[in-house]
């Protein structure tokens, strides 16, 4: 015979505001298997917790409900006092009357009632609670980071460090990312090179890092501990354990005039070439698309020139496997293309400002390029057109950020800070160069952060005009941009000789290919949704997958660090465990009736159900039918809801505690 | 200057008559003024800021803070040609025209003297010449236009270029006119 | 297919050679117009901002004639094409103004007479190479920037007509008769349309603008598909040498014009001795006349 204790929480006035809470405790102490109902101010706090404890020993209660905000909150807090009880933790349940009932009425009366027929719910739920275990799954001690810019170095270091083998999978030829082309840093002025570089020797260096460029995430399964991952290493068509990294195939190739990535289109480069000459792995690798030998046949000059065969026409990609416990992924972003070229449609490009064609409207990136020692010009500003040193320069803001007309709302959170460095870069390095800034507000939060913007101001006197422009044209030699400044309410016009447009951050081009192979969500953006925007920044609701860098929103240097050592933290708090518990309420396949109709695997969107054969004991099969991984099985039930022939249940939600439930709500009050 | 109350008592639903005009223009454009973030842009393209007391991204302004009064009596409202280029680039999709046009609107319902003399007059004119023969007769609008502004010698000098080059018209060519006066009744009487 | 006409009062007046060379080029062409009956102002700007109700049945009355006429109404005046676009668009989506309008106007109408710029009659219907196998003399050699200003091209949402910051349609017209086209800012920039008279120099300063860029960019001659646009690129070129001092001499011609020179027309065909910048000098200059 159950005896249940019911324990009404006021929240502070959360509840107690719109709920009776001492009305609510009363009716429970009258519902069926009831014996013991209580209201407290703060059930979650320690005297809330220690009230529970004791009527759990004094009225020898069998189960709990406790009455307060939403299971989210603090189900865990709770079935943990049931456990410390001597309950099955599953033997408690939480009713929802904060976020489903006080904070959606408005009067006590209304609030009351529907809090106690929640109540009530619970109460039928709980009377057909069965006590579960926890599932114990083992755990593989390894961990894969998805990209190598500075938040998938940071995160690979940290796991290393710490001794567990990480394998790094980067998608360019090269690690290092965006940071690696960036000049000098925000608020110090750091070169970005200097205290990057020894970062990516380390990781090559590594005993505990496995490193995989120029390769893709192909296929990824498994759960939390478990993961297989199928790696690409696409065809570097040189053999990197080979290569003595002379530079001779570089420096001989002729094919010379491919646009240099690296450089963001501000120079050439070769078909057979390094990245950059920091690289890691400093080898060559050959483009094919530009490849003389690979798009007509002819010249063979690398191969014949290499003093010690690395070069391989003939390499193939190659598929490897890892297994894995925990996954990163710090895939990074990309600028919005002013051009309008976005593969999915979602930004539209910018008209107005010349959609790309003028050669002297650069973006943020660009400009490091320029003002960057191992850039195009040596760090010397020189505009891309006809190389003249710009003696006036005008810097936009929110170029795609924003701007709904251009399909972004939000804030890219580092142009300002980067285009007070890029103005302050410039000032310092022409002499008698005058650079505006256009904005519509200053977001300089981060520490130290105001106070170079200031300094921008005030000691570089760069110029700052609040308004947008409506318009940037060519005129003869200079660009023309048509703005306002909105402090004095007039329009302006500035010629200038070059511009710098910040254009927003966005998401690497395919991380939704990448996002559904690992089953975790993502905004309208494509950025990587977190499990919970305060509490769980690092994690996805995928166990075992966390995030680190721009995949997940617009960050900078510092923060894109501490989240990925965030993410290397909770790495390695699932790695120093010899198994995992995972949450028992998984579904449950009955297989005497299991028609094999694979509605459920259809329906799947962990992929947790398996198609299983039974045989007999000769081996002939006799039926298949459908099984759950309870290392996949997330629990939400869809599997259960679409089996046909009622074969499926979910523990802790099986149907006759939801039809005693659904019946405790329609009974007559 | 002017010290000005925001959000004068009955403002709320000043602004609320602009947003449910909005609405009913554009569904696709921002439904209300609230989402204009002042960025400026409007102001930075538009051909007549530099004639305005209030630039677009002030009229904007008043009409979020609920100083509409200010906005139906500024000149800026009246030195809008309505290029729309300020609807087109507008980052938030604020359809600033839209709004300048509600406001003249809103101007001539409620008996409020246009600031700007001159295109209130040339506007009239127009129209009246437009009522009266169903067709507007270029020389006559000139030709009334500036004995009522009494800007008389207004381009005096390009009448006979005009004619000379077989520009303009002797006569007027009346359209449907007893029906175009109906028209004119009706709609400008309707409620 | 025989095409609804909506010429539009300054077709009447000041926009004749718009008239005439339009008229010209689709006889040419071989396509019929027939001129929408009793057609009257379409209200343009000064209803627009005196009454919602006034400019909206102004425009049914047009647009229930014209559909008797045809299903397609061809309109060369941008502010008329930009209006009656806007009266199907307004009609469409605000049902209690499309009744008082249709009652103000003493006709019924649905919203579905199809209003075309003359432009998109040669682009879209006719198509472009029709018009090329036509041509006869090749505008070649001459460097023609296409003006679009404002009401062509915007609101982009309602007007449909192309890319609201570089359209491309006219630009298409005058390469398919053989001109150069010129790639240059000023495409949609606003003329002052019609703060002409109440205040000239708004137009002036634009205006001004617009000349410098066109010809910067190596315009010999810009071509546009507004009367209003026409009326204060060209004409006020006299008060721009006068008041600004700027003399830009540069000949201002409908696009219907140019077309109709490259399809052989004449010069008196096509009314070029309307315009007030001779364009007769570039033209023979050129080859083209």
């Amino acid at each position: 015979m159950a005896r249940i204790g019911v324990f009404v929480c006021h929240c502070g006035e959360n509840i107690a505001r719109t709920v009776n809470c001492a009305k609510v405790a009363e009716e429970a102490a009258k519902m069926p298997g009831v014996v013991y109902a209580l209201d407290y101010k703060y059930m979650c706090s320690d005297p809330g917790q220690e009230i529970i404890l004791k009527a759990i020993k004094e009225h020898r209660l069998t189960s709990v409900v406790v009455a307060a905000c939403s299971p989210h909150m603090h189900e865990k807090t709770f079935r943990g006092t049931a456990s410390r009880g001597g309950l099955n933790p599953y033997m408690c349940e939480q009713a929802n009357i904060r976020e489903h009932c006080s904070w959606v009425h408005e009067s006590i009366p209304e609030g009351t009632d529907k809090a106690i027929d929640i109540v009530r719910t619970l109460v039928a739920k709980v009377m057909r609670d069965q006590p579960l275990d926890v599932i114990k799954v083992p755990v593989t001690k390894r961990c894969m980071v998805i990209g190598g810019g500075i938040a998938g170095i940071q995160a690979a270091l940290d796991v290393a460090a710490a001794g567990y083998e990480v394998v790094l999978v980067e998608r360019q030829a090269s690690i290092g990312g965006h940071m690696s082309q960036l000049s000098e840093t925000f608020p110090t002025l750091d070169c970005s090179q200097c205290i990057l570089t020894p970062r990516m020797v380390e990781v090559a260096q590594h005993p505990k890092i496995k490193l995989y460029t120029f390769s893709e995430v192909e296929a990824v399964s498994g759960y939390v501990g478990n993961f297989k991952v199928k790696i690409r290493r696409k065809a570097r068509y040189v053999k990197e354990e080979v290569c003595i990294r002379c530079g001779l195939c570089t420096q001989k190739c002729p094919a010379k005039k491919i646009p240099n990535e690296f450089n963001c289109g501000l120079d050439n480069r070769t078909a057979i070439h390094v990245p950059f000459p920091q690289a890691v792995p400093n080898i060559p690798r050959i483009d094919r698309e530009n490849c003389t030998w690979f798009q007509k046949g002819k010249c063979g000059v690398c191969k014949k020139i290499c003093p010690v065969n690395a070069v391989d026409y003939e390499m193939e990609d190659k598929i490897v496997e890892e297994d894995i416990g925990a996954i990163v992924v710090a895939t990074g972003y990309e600028l919005y293309d002013i051009a309008g070229n976005d593969p999915n449609g979602l930004y539209s490009g910018y008209g107005e400002y010349g959609k790309g064609k003028y050669a002297d409207v650069i973006d943020g990136l660009q400009f490091e390029r320029l003002a960057s020692a191992s850039g195009p010009t040596g760090g010397e500003i020189r505009r891309p057109s006809d190389g003249k040193e710009p003696k006036t320069i005008a810097f936009l803001a929110c170029i795609g950020s924003r701007d709904n007309q251009k399909g972004i709302s939000f804030c890219s959170n580092i142009c300002c800070m980067y285009l007070a460095k890029h103005a302050m870069l410039y000032e310092h390095k022409v002499h008698g160069g005058k650079g505006y800034i256009f904005y519509m507000d200053i977001r300089s939060g981060g520490k130290s952060y105001d106070e170079f913007v200031r300094r921008a101001v005030e000691e570089d006197h760069v110029c700052y005009v609040r308004g947008r422009v409506s318009k940037v044209y060519k005129r003869g030699d200079k660009i023309v941009l048509r703005g306002t400044d909105t402090l004095l309410g007039r329009p302006i016009e500035l010629e200038a000789d070059m511009v710098v447009l910040a254009t927003a951050v966005t998401p690497s081009p395919g991380v939704e290919k990448l996002a559904q192979m690992l089953g975790i969500p993502y905004d309208k953006y494509k950025f990587l949704s977190e499990a919970h925007p305060k509490l769980r920044p690092v994690e996805t609701v995928t166990a075992g997958i966390y995030l680190a860098g721009c995949c997940q929103g617009p960050k900078d240097i510092p923060l894109t660090v501490a989240q990925a050592s965030g993410a290397a933290s909770k790495v390695l708090a699932l790695l120093s465990r010899s198994e995992l518990e995972r949450e028992p309420t998984v579904a449950k396949v009955d297989e005497t009736t299991c028609v094999a109709c694979w509605c459920c695997y259809e329906v799947c969107p962990y992929n947790a159900i398996e198609k299983k054969e039974i045989r007999d004991r000769k081996g002939n099969l006799i039926k298949m039918v459908a099984n759950v991984n309870r290392g996949l099985c997330q629990g939400c039930g869809l599997c259960a809801a679409t089996c046909r022939s009622g074969s499926i249940d979910l523990a802790g939600f099986n149907d006759e505690q939801l039809m005693a439930e659904i019946e405790a709500l329609a009974q007559v009050r | 200057m002017e010290i000005l109350a925001l959000n004068p008592p009955g403002s709320e639903k000043d602004i609320e008559a602009i947003n449910a005009r909005l609405e009913t223009l554009d569904p696709d454009a921002a439904k209300s003024v609230e989402t204009c973030y002042q960025c400026g842009k409007c102001t930075a393209g538009c051909p007549a800021a530099d004639q305005m007391e209030f630039p677009p991204n002030q009229i904007i302004r008043l009409v979020q803070i609920g100083q509409v009064n200010v906005a139906l009596k500024s000149v800026g409202i009246w030195r809008c040609v309505s290029c729309e280029t300020c609807s087109t680039r507008c980052p938030q999709k604020v359809n600033i025209a839209g709004v300048m046009n509600t406001l003249r609107l809103m101007a001539r319902e409620r008996g409020i003297q246009p600031a700007d003399r001159e295109a209130d007059m040339f506007h009239q004119a127009f129209l009246q010449n437009v009522r009266m023969f169903g067709r507007l007769f270029e020389p006559m609008l000139v030709g009334i236009y500036n004995m009522r502004s009494m800007h008389l010698f207004h381009d005096a000098d390009k009448g006979p270029l005009l004619l000379s080059k077989g520009k303009l018209p002797l006569f007027p060519t009346s359209s449907d006119s007893a029906r175009v006066r109906r028209l004119f009744k009706k709609a400008l009487e309707s409620k | 297919m025989t095409y609804a006409y909506y010429p539009g009062c300054s077709l009447e007046g000041t926009a004749g050679d718009y008239n005439e060379s339009t008229q010209a080029v689709c006889r040419a062409l071989g396509v019929p117009l027939k001129e929408v009956p009793d057609w009257v102002c379409c209200g343009t700007t000064p209803a627009h901002e005196t009454n919602q109700l006034l400019v909206t049945s102004l425009g049914v009355k047009n647009l229930a004639s014209a559909r008797s006429v045809s299903d397609k109404v061809v309109v060369p005046c941008a502010a008329c094409y930009n209006r009656l676009k806007s009266a199907n668009y307004e009609i469409s989506h605000d049902k209690a103004l499309k009744a008082k309008a249709l009652n103000a106007a003493e006709v019924s109408y649905d919203g579905d007479a199809q209003v075309l710029h003359v432009i998109e009659l040669l682009v879209r219907e006719i198509g472009l190479e029709k018009l090329k196998a036509a041509v006869k003399k090749p505008l070649k050699g001459l460097a023609v920037a296409s003006y679009y200003g404002c009401l062509l091209v915007r609101p982009e949402r309602i007007m449909k007509f192309d890319d609201a910051e570089d359209p491309q349609t006219m630009d298409q017209v005058v390469a398919a008769v053989g001109g150069d086209v010129v790639d240059w800012p000023g495409k949609v920039d606003c003329c002052g349309a019609s703060a002409a008279i109440p205040h000239t120099e708004t137009v002036l300063k634009q205006v001004n603008q617009i000349l410098t860029d066109a010809k910067a960019c190596g315009a010999d001659v810009v071509a546009v598909a507004c009367p209003l646009c026409q009326n204060n690129l060209d004409l006020r070129q006299l008060d721009i040498r006068k008041k600004i001092g700027k003399d830009h001499n540069i000949p201002i011609l409908y696009i219907t014009q140019l077309v109709g020179l490259a399809l052989g027309l004449s010069a008196s065909e096509l009314a070029l001795q309307k315009l007030v910048v001779d364009a007769t000098p570039v033209l023979k200059a050129k080859g083209v006349l």
